[in-house]
């Protein structure tokens, strides 16, 4: 089946879960997500402003009844504390990237020039490469990666999705 | 939810609190505190500190043969009982020998606790001798487990894994204890409440969806109740016979709900699914309400799932949210202990007569009836069973191996009590039945244990008879011998040409072999041998086996071709 960009979009959800930070919670998590067979296109973690809690961001692919179920799944997991879904407007997305490119002396102004307009830093330089940082959407990361492409790219390492609430409300403050 | 209903021990306090103990005697204590009598086990290296504190405590020990009867027995045990069972075992192969039985209680939701030794925690991760990740490869079919780093961290442990293995939707529990955890030293202090802020599983049901359901049911004109295992477990049998007889609501069962409603009663339409009964198959093509109660409505019961109660409404009550939606689509999700939601749900008021429909039912099962068991001159199986069901009165725990004696054992024994039928329906275990029976005769000594086992089976963990002699546990073997794999045998039969391949079996002398063991033993082969074999068994003191050689080529009937809808069924 073939779908549409917004089809796709919809049927992407962004799930953060606070974990119990005790070794092996990530397997357990990890472990359950791929012997169900849930699609998941991103995962990271790492503390969150309590004790003893980490908070993990993931995004999976799938229709309302797979997300229902992913949930529910996570929240069998005895040191998983709370699964949210933030998958609507109101919420902050970002992913962090950087990219390490071929830059000669007749280039570098040119890469600085679009890292710049992408609101990217160069964080690094060598005599035949310049290495980017750039924080946003995915979208705007893969934009700038297809940008830069015709430079040569020596190496690309990108974090996954975060995300947060906007406003006062969030995932943890339910939780005291 | 286990804790209601239940007669626990007494918990017994032999040491003062606060004592300096070893990881050892702490574990011990805790089974103590737990109000554990009885464990299964097997010792090896690594858990040999373990063993040398047990000694010292009122516990029993019962040395199985192999492993994996151990976490069977205390599976049975934990059927049988509505306790813990707990099993023990060393490192490396004597934890992984246990896999197999974890799983088995895993699928079935038994609360089971399982310890096991470790290597000393400085070589763990150094692939040394018997050191394997056993936390690792029992992650997904516990339903928590722990590898415990400090001996502080013991009790807590210990007490967790109780309080997860026993409460929500139960399940095995792991503990693995390495040496050096087990040898050292703490103060002994056991915890009296559990702190886990990522369980909090759920007890009463919304009340909202209780009113809803009520609304349902008392709008429905061909309602049923679909029960499952979590009947069972929730010894939730009365409340639901309440509700059943209030609307006057017909009864189905799944195979592992057989026995929480009784097999007797006028309103008990019996089995579905897979080698259901045919009426009680038609009966939920026709319905315009299912009330799945404790059942995970599993692929097994249901058939084809789009054509699963093709005209009803769902309404689905289980303690495991996960399991509501999962496979079947649902109108009404109730999540919470299936007893407080009937009994909640039966103070809603869903009185009703429904004449038409049981007139329906009655009709279908009579015509069923009507058709002849098959007879030629070996034993009959079904014969068997029913034979068992006239003289126990549908009162004895029958314990079941996998296979074709499954079926025939859940179709012709009318089952009254809860969790009287102990099978393993989930995970589908070959020799469970004879170490299961075990754990379910020394949780339940006064109740007459049947192992219903075949020839396939038994010979899996048949070593267990040494175990059954030296326990002095008074098990009865029924053994149906066809000598064949007699399930495969039959699926090759109906969907693969009939082509017998890897499923004849030439069995042992099996009489000779139980006598080897000391179990007195006895062969039939004619049906009319069958009533005085089971007056002979059922009146010898201890354990005995009595073969039936049956009809090699008998199949079960009816059955659902695997992926077909539930009307598809073929009849023999």
């Amino acid at each position: 089946m073939v779908r549409t960009q917004t089809e796709l979009e919809a049927a992407r959800h962004t799930l953060v879960a606070l974990l119990e930070d005790h070794p092996g919670v990530l397997n357990r998590v990890v472990s359950l997500l791929r012997r169900r067979g849930y699609n998941i296109e991103s995962l990271t973690v790492g503390h969150s402003e309590m004790k003893g809690i980490s908070r993990l961001t993931m995004v999976v692919a799938g229709d309302d009844s797979i997300i229902e179920q992913v949930v529910k799944q996570l929240y069998k997991l005895v040191e998983v504390v709370k699964v949210s879904d933030l998958s609507d407007d109101r919420v902050v997305v970002r992913e962090l990237a950087l990219l390490k490119v071929n830059a000669t002396a007749s280039t570098r102004a040119e890469l600085m020039q679009i890292a710049d307009i992408y609101r990217g830093k160069i964080v690094d330089l060598a005599t035949d490469s310049v290495m980017i940082e750039i924080t946003g959407h995915e979208e705007k990361i893969d934009s700038l990666i297809e940008l830069v492409r015709r430079f040569g790219i020596k190496e690309i390492v990108r974090t996954g999705r975060v995300a947060m609430l906007r406003g006062t409300a969030g995932v943890t403050k339910a939780e005291e | 939810m286990m804790s209601k209903g239940r007669s626990q021990p007494e918990p017994h306090h032999p040491v003062k609190e606060r004592r300096v103990l070893n990881g050892a005697q702490i574990a011990c204590e805790a089974l103590l505190h737990e109000g554990v009598e009885v464990l299964f086990g097997y010792p090896g290296g690594a858990i040999t500190p373990f063993y040398h504190a047990l000694h010292d405590y009122p516990l029993r020990h019962v040395l199985v043969r192999h492993e994996q009867a151990a976490a069977h027995a205390a599976d049975g045990y934990a059927r049988a009982t509505g306790r813990a069972g707990v099993c023990v075992a060393t490192s490396g192969p004597g934890a992984t020998n246990l896999v197999t039985g974890i799983a088995t209680a895993y699928l079935d939701s038994s609360p089971v606790v399982a310890i096991t030794g470790q290597v000393p925690t400085a070589m763990i991760g150094k692939d040394s001798f018997q050191e394997i990740d056993i936390t690792g490869i029992t992650l997904p079919i516990t339903k928590h487990n722990f590898l415990v780093l400090d001996v502080k961290d013991v009790a807590r442990a210990m007490k967790e894994a109780f309080h997860l293995a026993r409460t929500g939707r139960p399940g095995p529990v792991l503990v693995d204890l390495p040496k050096d955890v087990q040898m050292a030293k703490a103060p002994f202090h056991y915890p009296t409440s559990v702190e886990l802020r990522g369980y909090r599983p759920s007890v009463a049901g919304n009340a909202r969806q209780i009113r809803q359901a009520a609304a349902l049911i008392r709008a429905a004109e061909r309602p049923l109740i679909l029960m499952g295992r979590g009947v069972n477990l929730a010894l939730a049998g009365g409340e639901l016979r309440t509700l059943a007889e209030q609307g006057n609501i017909p009864v189905l069962s799944t195979l592992l709900g057989l026995g929480s409603f009784p097999g007797s009663h006028p309103l008990f339409y019996g089995l579905i699914g897979m080698h259901g009964v045919n009426y009680a198959n038609r009966a939920l093509s026709t319905c315009d309400l299912v009330i799945a109660v404790g059942t995970r409505l599993s692929d097994r019961t249901t058939g084809k799932t789009s054509a699963f109660a093709g005209q009803a409404k769902v309404v689905h009550i289980d303690v495991d949210p996960a399991e509501i939606g999962k496979n079947i689509g649902v109108d009404i999700p109730i999540v919470g202990d299936v007893r407080l939601v009937l009994e909640a749900l039966a103070r809603e008021g869903i009185e009703g007569q429904r004449p038409e429909w049981l007139a329906d039912l009655r009709r279908w099962r009579e015509e069923a009836l009507e058709s002849p068991r098959r007879r030629n001159g070996h034993v009959s199986p079904q014969e068997v069973i029913h034979e068992l069901d006239v003289q126990s009165h549908g009162g004895a725990t029958i314990v079941t191996d996998v296979g074709q004696h499954q079926l025939w054992a859940a179709q012709n024994y009318v089952y009254e009590r809860a969790n009287s039928f102990i099978s393993s329906g989930g995970l589908g275990t070959m020799g469970f039945g004879l170490p299961a029976a075990l754990g379910a005769k020394i949780g339940r000594p006064e109740s007459e244990v049947w192992a219903v086992c075949g020839d396939g089976g038994l010979q899996m963990n048949i070593q267990e008879l040494a175990t059954v002699v030296q326990e002095g546990a008074d098990v009865k073997i029924a053994l149906l011998n066809n000598g064949y794999l007699g399930m495969v045998r039959q699926l090759q039969e109906l969907f693969h040409e009939r082509r017998y391949y890897g499923t004849a079996l030439l069995g042992p002398d099996f009489v000779k072999v139980a006598d080897a063991y000391g179990v007195p033993a006895r062969r039939v082969e004619h049906n009319d041998e069958i009533a005085a074999a089971f007056q002979w068994a059922r009146t010898t003191d201890g354990p005995v086996l009595v073969e039936f050689v049956i009809e090699p080529e008998e199949n079960v009937y009816p059955i659902v071709p695997a992926g077909k809808s539930l009307e598809d069924m073929i009849e023999g």
